[in-house]
């Protein structure tokens, strides 16, 4: 059977993604380009047994998300810049105490109040720093109204698994954006739902992890009474000053991801096994830069497009593949070279890496991509 | 005979942190009695808490626990209640914590008229920073950061909650460790945002700095100058002076928040 076909908006599609994903709550504070997540979900969650709350502001919209997760509902909030900046000190509480939720970040220009509301992509060091302390990070970036769907999907799906706050990194022409859409029918995609506890309550420890690095999360009011806090705790949960054993259990978090880069971390590689000019592009400026490579490639310029669906953590291993074996690597991005400071992490000089950086709200043209693969150095 | 707590404290986790002549033992007991003669199965209750001194509470009480960042105790009960409203949701902080860094979430909370309860612990300054003002510490009195004498108008948390919306607001003291349970147990059981703001003593952070350094003369002081509500609406402004109202200071039927939610969107 034919699959049904949709054309929607990015931001839409977001909201599609995570209602098939199983998302029953929503706590969010109006931002553009982002609100039409909030006022899309407003009308359909209660018509699936859910609700949405606009919160008094975003710390609020943040805390409530958590509290919700913690309540056991498969939770999401949507923002940009601005808000984003707000929601840094509960993300950070979602981190350490290990709550799983879906945020979207619908980037914009900046700082403060920027260009409203143009797009950008400036936020790349704000996902995976923005919050104080050390902590484990995914983030996922698609370039497409189809990928806002699905990469909305595994967004919730790391969340539930790795039991973490994973952050959708969109901007604001996805977002803005309208595309055909395949929609999933149920079983299509894979939908996960976090380990909860089968223990006998008197036995349950909330950060003792299993195997896999994961401790079984339980749902307020289950049965299984737990304490959450945001100060380092014992597996038990409960607070303790012992530093080695906070710094064991900061990188065991750490290692939650690092151990699973090969499920995490999704890259797309276009015409890459014979380039020998790469570009390193994410998100919208993907699509320009993919229209670059197939100009060029009717030259007969030998170039690839690199583009990561997990901005983080950051695809090294795919990367370090074209370490000393392409010529040149470019990295187009709206912003001042943030990326490009991990490609240059990653690629060590071998070669140098040669930016397009733009912040002037406008989306990086194709042909300035072109113009660079043929102006050469 | 008196009352067994150890069903509700996690043993393990006493001693606590409180100073010597806190008042906060005496509300935390207060509560677990409160709790206890409505008879709420553990398992259905949550506490949450931001960060102070009051928001170690959760800590110690066998309930589902959540002691969350600084201000946003309600913030993270009101996730927790609209995700599951079947859940009895008990939000507490400090003076600081629920009227300063966390005064939208309060009067917000307030003005939704969402089915928590809120225990608001007043000592009139930040005690685990070590003593600086707080929006309501009394103006003129010393703190850390007020060496020269307070320069800052005090909030009434009270007469805020009522202004912000908030369908049942009481006000005790430590002194009144029996007639605070009744208000708790009341607060509790009513629909709707219900609020008790408990005026405490602290020693250490607020009575050093102000010469009422003695646990026993801090709640020598909250029996002098409390009156009782029915009592207060007879005096004159001249006999109220330096004086506060206690008991239920308000006390009204609204729709709830969840369930007018529910009840707009076709929710059942």
């Amino acid at each position: 059977m034919a699959k049904q076909v949709k054309f929607l908006q990015g931001n839409e599609a977001v909201c599609e993604g995570a209602l098939y994903a199983g998302c029953r709550f929503y706590a969010g504070y109006p931002i553009t380009p982002s609100t039409e997540v909030a006022e899309i979900l407003a009308a359909r969650l209660p018509k699936l047994g859910g609700r949405f709350i606009q919160m008094e502001d975003e710390l609020a919209a943040m805390a409530a998300t958590l509290g919700g997760s913690i309540a056991g509902k498969k939770s999401l909030t949507a923002t940009s810049g601005p808000g984003m900046s707000l929601k840094m000190e509960n993300l950070g509480y979602g981190y350490l105490t290990e709550i799983p939720c879906v945020i979207v970040n619908v980037m914009r220009g900046g700082p403060s109040t920027g260009l409203p509301t143009g797009p950008g992509q400036s936020d790349v060091m704000q996902a995976r720093w923005g919050t104080h302390g050390d902590h484990p990070c995914i983030a996922l970036t698609p370039s497409t109204v189809q990928e806002q769907l699905n990469e909305t999907v595994r967004a919730f799906n790391l969340a539930e698994k790795y039991r973490m706050p994973v952050i959708l990194l969109t901007d604001e022409i996805i977002g803005h954006m309208r595309e055909a859409v395949e929609m999933p029918e149920p079983g299509d995609l894979a939908v996960v739902d976090r380990k909860r506890p089968t223990c006998d309550p008197k036995d349950y420890l909330p950060y003792k992890p299993e195997a896999d690095g994961v401790a079984p999360m339980a749902d307020f009011g289950s049965g299984y009474r737990y304490h959450i806090t945001g100060l380092n705790h014992l597996p038990d949960g409960f607070p303790s000053n012992d530093g080695k054993l906070a710094q064991a259990d900061e990188i065991r978090q750490q290692k939650k991801v690092d151990d699973n880069y090969d499920e995490i971390v999704v890259v797309d590689e276009m015409m890459c096994d014979d380039a020998e000019i790469l570009i390193f592009a994410f998100g919208s400026t993907a699509r320009s830069a993919k229209e670059a490579v197939q100009m060029a490639r009717a030259e007969g310029i030998k170039v690839g497009l690199f583009r990561p669906l997990t901005i983080w953590p950051f695809p090294d291993k795919h990367l370090l593949k074209y370490k000393g074996k392409v010529k040149r690597v470019i990295v187009p991005e709206m912003n001042l070279g943030q990326t490009a400071l991990e490609v240059e992490r990653v690629l060590k000089g071998s070669p140098e890496v040669e930016g397009i950086f733009q912040i002037d709200s406008e989306p990086i043209n194709p042909i300035t991509i072109l113009n660079k693969i043929k102006g050469g150095k | 005979m008196s009352y067994d707590y150890s069903k509700y404290l996690r043993k393990g986790k006493i001693p606590h942190i409180w100073c010597p002549g806190c008042g906060y033992g005496i509300i935390m007991k207060s509560m677990i009695r409160a709790i206890d003669s409505i008879g709420w199965e553990k398992d259905d209750v949550v506490m949450t808490s931001g960060i102070g001194c009051a928001s170690r509470l959760p800590g110690y009480v066998d309930f589902n626990t959540l002691h969350t960042t600084h201000g946003r105790s309600l913030a993270f009960a009101t996730g927790v209640k609209v995700a599951n409203p079947k859940l009895n949701v008990i939000a507490m902080g400090g003076d600081g914590d629920m009227t300063a860094i966390g005064g939208n979430h309060f009067i917000h909370a307030c003005r939704r008229n969402i089915n928590i309860t809120c225990f608001v612990f007043n000592n009139f300054i930040y005690g685990m920073t070590g003593g600086q003002y707080s929006p309501t510490t009394p103006k003129g009195s010393r703190a850390t950061t007020s060496p020269y004498g307070n320069s800052d108008n005090q909030f009434d948390i009270a007469q805020l909650a009522i202004g912000a919306g908030a369908t049942f607001v009481a006000r005790t003291t430590t002194y009144h460790a029996v007639p605070m349970e009744k208000l708790m147990k009341q607060a509790l059981e009513h629909k709707g945002f219900s609020i008790v703001e408990i005026i405490a003593g602290c020693p250490t952070g607020y009575g050093r700095k102000n010469k009422l350094a003695s646990p026993a003369g801090m709640i020598e002081w909250q029996k002098e100058h409390s009156v009782a509500i029915a009592q207060w609406e007879k005096m004159t402004d001249e006999e109220k002076a330096g004086k506060f109202p206690i008991g239920v200071l308000h006390d009204v039927e609204k729709p709830e928040y969840v369930e007018a939610y529910d009840a707009n969107v076709g929710l059942s």
